[in-house]
Order: structure tokens, then sequence, then C-alpha cells
């Protein structure tokens, strides 16, 4: 799959709030991760979701947060993580971000 | 006690007339789901064989297939190796159906501890371990794995210790999760079967474990 | 904005274990939606199943169980497309009730 980001890279969940069939759980958007594992292409859901094909298919990337990325107030150690399937255009690598 | 229709025998809809016992007072949702699938039989969009065949396939389906493999992979690690790269072709390979919705296993070891949630819905591999739990559907479970997993292990009696990572996994796209539990100590002269018999659904989704030792 | 079925990490009680054997009607729910998924029909894809329930509002996840969220999305999807008309639906409703009445007497 011609993918733009692969395992290991740094990413950013973007920090964006349409409305529609969105499979990017609120819980993660603006949250950085790592890219932990390649998943197939996939037609896109949030297009699927209104009857059409969702092609071209978009790339799904397994990332992988901290907990302590994700919540303020994590009440666990500090290596507890959570793991999501996340398309492409809702990520953003890191570098972009100048720091 | 209620009759039944004279035209009992050709009645071609794959239900009784009557409300099943286990259903409870009737509801609309009863009403809308019988009216539904008579028009679409009546449309021959499926047909009542199709109806009778899918409730028998939904009613096959429970944790032992799931079991079953997470045995054999404890006892074959090349089998083991296979089934962490694609849990559905491994499951074809020992005469399991697990579906065409892939499934991805994940694996506890000593470092990490696995459990896994559908956030967003109820995502869950019902082709491999049959229909899920209620809990695992319900808000709670949904609202509170993902922030304070430990606490809702505990509920369940788990106790994971602080050295061993606790991983979520939240099922957003198209793949299902399954946990490959660690095998037990003391298990070393089990068969496939006895070893089976210790895993349990819920050590598949994650929230108990057979023993961490 | 959070959209209402987008709860992972919100505050709530705990977890209920209590678990009910899925009744004839549940099942029923299921199959319809596995028949019209499968590859033979393609009348309805899990997207756009899911959308449809979330569609249904906040308030359906307090009045409504699972699988009445369950027949109501897939009934929803089956009149958007035209599978179904609100009208035959209404009539197939009248009678399934009036045969399930009657048999009850």
């Amino acid at each position: 799959m011609s993918a733009r980001f692969t395992v290991g890279d740094r990413v950013r969940v973007r920090q964006a709030y349409p409305p529609g069939h969105v499979r990017t759980p609120y819980y993660v958007r603006g949250k950085e991760g790592v890219v932990s594992r390649m998943i197939a292409e996939h037609p896109n859901p949030e297009e699927r979701a209104y009857g059409r094909d969702g092609l071209p298919p978009v790339p799904v990337y397994r990332i992988l947060f901290r907990q302590n990325d994700l919540w303020q107030d994590y009440q666990g150690p500090k290596g507890d993580t959570t793991e999501l399937d996340i398309q492409e255009h809702w990520l953003g690598p890191l570098e972009e971000e100048g720091g | 006690m209620s009759e039944t229709h004279s035209h009992d025998d050709d009645w071609p809809y794959p239900h009784p007339q009557q409300p099943d016992i286990e259903d409870g007072p009737l509801t609309d949702f009863m009403i809308m789901t019988d009216a539904v699938a008579e028009l679409l039989i009546d449309k021959e969009i499926f047909s009542a064989d199709d109806m009778r065949r899918t409730l028998e396939a939904i009613d096959s389906k429970s944790p032992a297939e799931g079991a079953r493999m997470v045995a054999h992979a404890w006892l074959d690690p090349d089998f083991k190796a296979r089934m962490l790269e694609d849990v559905n072709a491994a499951a074809e390979e020992i005469s399991i159906d697990a579906g065409t919705i892939p499934i991805l296993a994940v694996e506890n070891t000593k470092d990490i501890h696995n459990v896994i949630v559908c956030t967003l819905c109820s995502c869950y591999p019902k082709y491999l371990l049959g229909l899920p739990p209620d809990w695992y559907k319900s808000r709670a479970y949904r609202s509170r794995l993902v922030r304070e997993p430990r606490a809702v292990l505990k509920e369940f009696g788990t106790e994971i210790p602080d050295d061993v990572e606790v991983r979520v996994h939240d099922s957003t796209a198209e793949l299902r999760y399954m946990i490959l539990p660690m095998r037990p100590k003391g298990t070393e002269d089990m068969d496939e079967e006895a070893l089976g018999g210790l895993v349990t659904r819920d050590c598949m989704i994650g929230v108990t474990v057979i023993d961490r030792d | 904005m959070r959209r209402h079925h987008d709860m992972g990490g919100l505050d709530a009680g705990p977890v209920d274990p209590a678990e009910h054997d899925y009744t004839p009607w549940e099942k029923r729910v299921d199959a319809i939606s596995r028949l019209l998924a499968g590859k033979e029909r393609r009348l309805l894809t899990s997207d756009e199943h899911r959308r449809a329930m979330e569609d249904l509002g906040p308030g359906a996840y307090d009045e409504l169980s699972y699988y009445e969220r369950w027949i109501s999305g897939i009934t929803n999807i089956l009149i958007e497309k035209g599978v179904i008309s609100v009208e035959e639906l209404g009539g197939k409703m009248e009678v399934v009730k009036a045969r399930w009445q009657e048999a009850q007497e």
C-alpha cells in the first residue's frame, strides 16, 4: 500500500470535530502517538455510511498512545497504553509542528 | 391455550405465530422486526430458509472455537505464529469458520496484558466467539475501559501488577480483536481438549486471566 | 463537539456483569442484518447501519434497548433506500400485530 506513514513514525491525530460517521474517537483527537502496525487500505467508512463506495481505499494505521498522553489524570502506571486503528487523513506527522 | 392458524402448514415465515415465551410482552419493535422480515421475504430478498439457516448459524457460535484455537496455539508454536498473523486463515487450518471480517489476535505476555473494547459501538469477533455479553456493549464498559482499565479489570476480579503494561484495544476500523491468553503453569501434561476447557470467553476479551504466573 | 455514541473516556458507574440470554426476536434482528449485509445482497453495509443508529439521536440510548436500536437502524436504511415503503411497513405491522393478538386469545 502506498502510505504516508510507516511503523515507528510519531503522529498526531487531527484536532477536528466534524459531524457525520467518524471512526476516530473523540478522546484521541489532537493526541500524539506512534504508528505500531500497518493495517490494509480500506474503503472509507465515512463515505460508505451514506451509501457511497468509499473509494479510493484509505490506508489505516494502528496507533499506540500512552495513557498519560490521552488523559491528564490517568491513575495507572506510566507504561499503560491504548491502541486504535486510525485512517490516514486523520493523522499528521509531528515534525510539521517544528518541535 | 391459543390455537394455531388453519394455514399452519404452508405458513411461509420461519417464526411462530404466537410470540415466543422468552420474548416477553409484545413491543412495537418486535412487531416491526417481524414485519420487516416478512416484507423482505415477500419481496424475495431472502427466503424463510435463509432466515432459518442464519439463525442456526448464530446459535452455533460460542466461545468454544476460539478456545480451541488458543489451545492449539499453545501446543503448536508455528500455528501460534500463523494465528497471530491471520486468525481467519489459521482457523480454516483446523476447520473453524471465523467468517470474513478480519480478526487480529493479540498475545498476552509477562510484560503486556491486553483487553478489548469498541467505544464507538460494540464491534466484537462474533463470527468466532458468538454474540458478546451485555456488559461489553454497555455504556459503562465502553466509556470507562479506555480511561481506567485497571479499575474496570478489578471489577472483574483481575489485578495486573504495575510492572505489566495494560494495553486497551479499541476496535475502531475493520479489524476485530481477540486476546491470546498466556498458557497457565502446571498444564504441561494437558491435551488440547483439556487446555481448551481452561479458556473462557472473558479471558479472550481480556477482562480476566487464567493465571499470570 | 462530541457525538453521543462516541463515549470513550466519559464517566460512568460500575460495569453491571449481569448477562441475559439472547431472545428469539433479538436473534431475528441479528439474522436480518447479516442477510442484508451479505455479499449476495449488499443492501446494508455495517457503516450504513452504524450511521443510522448514531442518527437515532442521544435519546435512543436511554429509551431503546440494544436490539431495538438495531432494528430501528435497519428499518430506516431500508426505507431510505426504497427497499420497503413506509406505507407497506405500516400495513404489515398492523397485520403482524393483529395476528399475534389473535393468537393470544
